[in-house]
C-alpha cells in the first residue's frame, strides 16, 4: 500500500510551500499589511517553533495537523477548518454529479461503441468523445454560460442554489470524464472480446449485449477502475476550473482564490485535503480490484 | 520506422488532419512576425473590445489589441512551452523507466515506489500551489510541471525494457562484449521508441490542455505575453460585451489539442501490434 508515503510526502511538500515563499514566514502568516514590532516577531517566532531546525519545524506543524489545528486564514483571521468544511461539502456535491453524469453517458455510449466497432454510430460516438477530451474544462464552462446564459437566459451564470444552479456546472466537469471513459470502456470491451471464452459463449448463439453485459463487462473493468482512479485527480483539477468558472463555492474556488490573496494557510489545508482526498479514491480502487478480479487478494 | 509512420498515416484520415493542422500550426507559430497583421502589444484605443471586421479580423481586446495578432503570437508560446516541458518529462522518464526496468532490484523499486506515489497525488493542483508560491515565471512552470509529470514515461519505458532485456539480440549484444551504456541507449531505447512516442503526442496535449488550465487561473503565462490561456481569463470578464475573445481563443486551444490526439491515436492504432492484429481481425 502506498497510501501512506504518499500522504507523508504531500505533507512535506505542503509544510515546504510555506517555507519556500519569498519573505520571513512570520511576515507571512501575520499578512504583508499588518506592521508589528521586531519584539512581536521574535516572539512569535519563538511562539510557532520557527527559531528551531526546519525538520523540527515540520514535525511541530505535522502535530497540530493531527490535533486537527490547520491555522489561522490570514484575511478572515477565522480556523482554516472552520472555512473548509462547508466547502468541502460543496465541492462533494458538484463532484457526485458530474461523475454520476459521466457514468450514465459513458456505460451506454462505450458499449453500443463496442457491440458494433467501425459502424458509423461507432465512428460518431468516439469521434464525439475525441473532441470531448480536447476541450478545456474552463473553455467549456464559458462556452455554455455564453450559451444558456447570456443567450438564452436559461440558466443562471454562476453561484449555488436550486437544481437550475447544477446543471451547467455539472456537465462542465462531467463532460471530460463521460468522454475518457467512453474510450476506455469501449477498447477495454474490445479486447475483452477477442478473448477465447467470448467465443465461446458466441457459438452457444447468444446475443451480442448478452456477451457484454454478462461475460466481457466484468474482466473488462479492471482498466476501467485504474481510469477511474486516475479521474479522481482530474475530478479535483477540474473542479479548480469549474468552480472558478461558475463562482461555486467550493473549494477549488477557495485554492485559487487564497492562492491570489496569498492566504497560505488555507492553501496548504485545500491542497491537503484535495490530495489525501485523491489518495483515498485510489484506495478505494485498488479494494475494488479485488471485488472485480477475485485473483487479486489482499493480505 | 519512419516508413511504417507515412504508410500508417496514409490510411487514417483523422491523423493526416491533425498533421496537416499542427504543419499550419507550426508554420505560423515560426512565421508569426510576417503573419499577424499587427503588432499583438499595439494598442489601438479607438477600437476596445470590438467584434470581428474588416480592419479585425476577430476582433479585439480590452486594450484595443488585435485578437489575431495576440492569438498568432500566444502559437509560440504555447507550443514552445509544451514542447520543453514534454521533451523534459520523456528524457526524464525514459532514462529512469529504462534503467528501473534493466537493473530490477533495489533500483527499480526505488524509481518506480517514487512513480507510485508521484501518480498518487493531484499534480496539477500541487502544481499550482507550487507555482503560485514560488511565483509564476516561465522557468517555475516548466521546472515543476517537468519534475511532477515524467511518470508515465517511466512506466511505459520500463515495461517496454522488462520485455526486451530478456530477448536474444540483447543477450547477443552482451555476448559480444557490447557496454551496458551501449545496450540501454542502443538496443533497449531505441526499440522501445514506438510506444514512447505515442505517449509523446499524448502528453502535448495533456500539458497543452494543463497549460492553458493554468494560465486561465492566472497562474501561468503572464500578460502581457499573449498565451492562449490567458486570453481566455481576460475575455471572461468581457463576456457579456464581447464573448469573442474566450471563444476563439478556446477554439485556437481545443482544436490544437484535438490535433495531437488525433496523431497519437493514429500513431497507436498502426505502431502497437497488438491493436493492429486485431484491427486485420475485425476486416
Amino acid at each position: 500500500m502506498l497510501a501512506i508515503p504518499t500522504v507523508i510526502f504531500l505533507t512535506v511538500i505542503v509544510f515546504l510551500m510555506l517555507r519556500l515563499a519569498p519573505g520571513d514566514p512570520v511576515q507571512i502568516m501575520l499578512g504583508l499589511t499588518s506592521i508589528v514590532s521586531e519584539d512581536t516577531v521574535a516572539s512569535l517566532r519563538k511562539e510557532w517553533g520557527l527559531d528551531k531546525p526546519v525538520y523540527f519545524q515540520y514535525f511541530y506543524w505535522l502535530k497540530n495537523l493531527a490535533k486537527g489545528n490547520l491555522g489561522r486564514s490570514i484575511q478572515t483571521h477565522q480556523p482554516v477548518a472552520a472555512i473548509l468544511g462547508g466547502r468541502i461539502v460543496n465541492t462533494l456535491k458538484l463532484c457526485s454529479v458530474a461523475y454520476i453524469i459521466g457514468l450514465c453517458i459513458a456505460f451506454p455510449v462505450g458499449i453500443i461503441s463496442a457491440i458494433k466497432p467501425y459502424s458509423i454510430i461507432d465512428s460518431f460516438a468516439t469521434t464525439i468523445a475525441l473532441i470531448g477530451v480536447s476541450v478545456p474544462t474552463f473553455w467549456l464552462g464559458l462556452v455554455l454560460i455564453i450559451l444558456f446564459s447570456v443567450k438564452l437566459r436559461l440558466l443562471p451564470m454562476a453561484g449555488m442554489g436550486g437544481i437550475q444552479y447544477y446543471i451547467l456546472p455539472s456537465i462542465t466537469l462531467g463532460t471530460g470524464l463521460a468522454a475518457g471513459l467512453t474510450r476506455m470502456i469501449r477498447s477495454s470491451l474490445l479486447e475483452v472480446l477477442s478473448q477465447d471464452f467470448i467465443t465461446v459463449t458466441r457459438a452457444k448463439g447468444l446475443p451480442e449485449w448478452i456477451i457484454i453485459i454478462k461475460h466481457a463487462l466484468k474482466p473488462g473493468l479492471i482498466p476501467i477502475l485504474t481510469m477511474l482512479g486516475f479521474w479522481g485527480a482530474s475530478m479535483l483539477s477540474g473542479a479548480v476550473l469549474t468552480e472558478t468558472v461558475f463562482a461555486w463555492p467550493g473549494m477549488g474556488r477557495l485554492l485559487v482564490d487564497s492562492l491570489l490573496a496569498r492566504d497560505y494557510p488555507v492553501t496548504q489545508a485545500c491542497i491537503l485535503v484535495g490530495g489525501i482526498g485523491v489518495v483515498l479514491v485510489n484506495l478505494l480502487i485498488d479494494l475494488g480490484y479485488g471485488i472485480v478480479d477475485p485473483r487479486i487478494r489482499y493480505d | 520506422m519512419i516508413r511504417k509512420i507515412i504508410k500508417g498515416f496514409r490510411k487514417n484520415k483523422l491523423a493526416c488532419i491533425g498533421v496537416g493542422y499542427l504543419t499550419i500550426l507550426l508554420a505560423v507559430a515560426l512565421f508569426a512576425p510576417w503573419i499577424s497583421p499587427y503588432d499583438p502589444y499595439a494598442m489601438h484605443l479607438d477600437h476596445i473590445l470590438e467584434g470581428p471586421s474588416r480592419a479585425f479580423l476577430l476582433g479585439t481586446d480590452n486594450l484595443g489589441r488585435d485578437l489575431l495578432s495576440r492569438l498568432i503570437y500566444g502559437t509560440r508560446t504555447t507550443l514552445l512551452a509544451s514542447f520543453i516541458i514534454v521533451s523534459i518529462t520523456c528524457c526524464i522518464g525514459t532514462v529512469l523507466g529504462t534503467l528501473a526496468g534493466y537493473y530490477g532490484g533495489i533500483i527499480d523499486d526505488t524509481i518506480m515506489r517514487i512513480v507510485d506515489i508521484l501518480m498518487g497525488l493531484p499534480q496539477m493542483v500541487v502544481a499550482l500551489g507550487m507555482i503560485a508560491v514560488l511565483g509564476p515565471s516561465f522557468t517555475n512552470i516548466l521546472l515543476l510541471l517537468s519534475l511532477l509529470t515524467w511518470t508515465d514515461f517511466a512506466r511505459l519505458a520500463r515495461g517496454g525494457t522488462i520485455s526486451l532485456k530478456e530477448s536474444e539480440y540483447v543477450a547477443a549484444a552482451r555476448a559480444y562484449g557490447a557496454s551496458t551504456f551501449r545496450i540501454i541507449f542502443k538496443h533497449i531505447i531505441s526499440n522501445n521508441l514506438a510506444p514512447i512516442i505515442v505517449m509523446y503526442t499524448l502528453r502535448m496535449a495533456y500539458t497543452i490542455l494543463t497549460l492553458s488550465g493554468l494560465s486561465y487561473l492566472g497562474f501561468g503565462i503572464q500578460p502581457p505575453t499573449p498565451d492562449w490561456g490567458n486570453i481566455v481569463s481576460i475575455g471572461q470578464q468581457y463576456i457579456l460585451v464581447s464573448p469573442w475573445m474566450a471563444v476563439f481563443s478556446g477554439v485556437a486551444i481545443s482544436m490544437t489539442i484535438l490535433a495531437f490526439n488525433f496523431i497519437g491515436d493514429g500513431l497507436r492504432d498502426f505502431l502497437d501490434p497488438r491493436q493492429r492484429v486485431r484491427m486485420q481481425l475485425k476486416k
